[in-house]
């Protein structure tokens, strides 16, 4: 009973950590501009896939993992200063849609660069579970966890602790007094973005040995990642990870005891209620602040 | 007087016959209008005149759609905002607009955003000693101060960046009498250290009687210019802006 009940958590803190990753990408890129980015998922799906890719071209797997980073990167940037900067004083509806345009077009390039087929990468250290309370553990889950965790800190120190992340934190408390104090939110729109395709893409390169990767497998690692980040209040860094979590062993629970047909469906219902009953999610605020 | 002209030859700020539009409807009508450094210029004018919009278009945040900025003997029209910033044009705008939920102390050393660790944290020290009421605040959330400490740190924000010219709008509105006198004496204490100061007001009164010189801004033209005195002993001002 237990034990079962152990592996249901494992197995959802697992895929809640790659959610959290996604959230927090999403967060984000909301601070900067109010805009959500559909194309989150694309991110997560291109490092997976490149990973994938370099690794068939005969590269050694750290490489691998490091090129499908920065190329993500790359590619998060472009889409912020081709698609979304020319747009700029478009409405944020306008924008949103750019970014599901954008999604449509990554997943394109990538079947047609890449290829249509699953992918299994390969896990970094063995396949062989370790046994905890009855519970078997793959090491990649803790490879998941633990690069969730040293993700979390580092954008906690980031934001905490140095000049540009306090910028960024700055421009989203206020986008006007951010430029009146010298910042350039061009530029803090830029960084967003990339640092939502570095999150999403290390997301999508841990989990990937996991639960296989294709050219698809951003559409439902990114929704999850959205209900996550409405979940914990959009734009709220601590929010991202719980709501990721949340979901993820939500949904390992559900599959568990309910039924695993009905395993997509909780992250939705959990976000429909949300939405229903505490608008702005777990941990939003409901504005204290004086004028 | 010819020595008095060259004195004001090279203006610190001059801005020649802006116009801003907001979308179709124009704001600013070939405005004109000098500071010169270690001057106290004050604008007054009514709501809407386009006060606020003048000063966004000094530091960049709208564009005009005819005229000129030289700033230092140089157009800045070019410069983005945080250009603008590190040359040294800082605005204390209307409504104060502070990073609600970050530290006063983080709020104040964002204002030196364009300038080194090291110059912050020296301006810090200054700046916490000119308003020891934020110093006592120093780690709480900026949301959480009352008005008048809320001017004070948009006040210190701006000082963080050194600026050669201070831009206030509209800082006494919303302030309760005594604090407004308050927010004056920082602003005349100011003055008196050499800061240049282009103060935008709907008090006309108080703003005149600091000024130097003072221009009047009605429905985006500039309609009077003239001394402080000479402006609040013109009958027009008394009559419209006065209340007398």
């Amino acid at each position: 009973m237990f034990a079962e009940f152990l592996q249901f958590l494992f197995t959802g803190i697992t895929v809640g950590a790659t959610y959290a990753l996604v959230a927090m990408g999403f967060s984000i890129i909301y601070n900067a501009s109010h805009v959500i980015n559909f194309a989150q998922g694309e991110f997560v799906m291109l490092g997976g896939m490149g990973t994938v890719y370099l690794l068939a071209a005969g590269l050694p797997l750290p490489v691998a993992i490091i090129i499908a980073v920065a190329m993500t990167v790359v590619v998060g940037m472009l889409l912020e200063k081709l698609a979304i900067e020319p747009a700029r004083n478009a409405s944020v509806v306008t924008l949103i849609i750019i970014t599901i345009g954008a999604s449509i077009f990554l997943r394109g390039v990538a079947q047609v660069v890449m290829d249509k087929e699953f992918h299994a990468m390969p896990a970094f250290t063995g396949e062989d579970p370790i046994v905890i309370g009855g519970a078997a553990i793959l090491p990649q889950s803790l490879w998941v966890i633990g690069g969730g965790v040293m993700m979390v800190l580092a954008l906690w120190f980031f934001f905490e602790r140095m000049k540009m992340g306090k910028a960024m934190l700055a421009t989203a408390y206020n986008p006007l007094a951010a430029r009146l104090v010298g910042i350039n939110t061009k530029m803090v729109l830029l960084l967003s973005f990339g640092l939502a395709a570095f999150l999403g893409s290390v997301g999508g390169i841990l989990i990937a040995p996991m639960s296989a990767t294709y050219y698809e497998v951003g559409i439902m690692l990114g929704l999850k990642g959205f209900c996550a980040a409405i979940l914990g209040g959009l734009g709220r860094g601590w929010g991202a990870v719980a709501g990721g979590l949340i979901v993820g062993i939500a949904e390992s629970m559900g599959a568990g005891y309910i039924s695993s047909e009905y395993k997509d469906a909780i992250a939705f219902i959990l976000i429909l209620l949300v939405l229903f009953f505490m608008p702005s999610g777990l941990f939003g605020t409901r504005g204290t602040e004086r004028v | 007087m010819p020595q008095k002209a060259a004195e004001r030859a090279v203006p610190l700020l001059s801005v020649r016959g802006v116009s801003t539009h907001y979308g179709r409807i124009q704001a600013l009508r070939e405005v004109d209008l000098e500071i010169a450094e270690g001057e106290l210029v004050a604008l007054v004018g009514a709501n809407g005149a386009g006060k606020t919009t003048l000063l966004r278009t000094i530091s960049g945040i709208l564009a005009p759609s005819a005229g000129d900025i030289v700033f230092d003997g140089h157009s800045i029209l070019r410069a983005q905002p945080d250009r603008r910033v590190e040359m040294g044009i800082a605005q204390v705008p209307e409504g104060r607009q502070m990073f609600g939920p970050m530290s006063v102390e983080d709020n104040l050393v964002l204002g030196a955003f364009t300038r080194t660790k090291t110059e912050a944290e020296a301006d810090l020290a200054v700046v916490l000693d000119k308003f020891p009421q934020l110093r006592d605040k120093q780690r709480e959330p900026a949301g959480t101060l009352s008005g008048g400490q809320q001017q004070m740190l948009a006040i210190g924000r701006a000082l963080m960046a050194r600026p050669r010219l201070l831009l206030l709008d509209e800082p006494s509105m919303g302030l309760a009498p005594n604090l407004a006198d308050e927010t004056f004496a920082t602003i005349r204490s100011l003055k008196a250290a050499g800061t240049t100061v282009f103060l935008v007001e709907q008090n006309a009164s108080a703003a005149l009687a600091l000024a130097d010189r003072g221009y009047v801004l009605e429905t985006g033209r500039i309609v009077l210019a003239d001394t402080g005195r000479a402006l609040l002993e013109n009958e027009k001002v008394q009559a419209a802006y006065l209340g007398l």
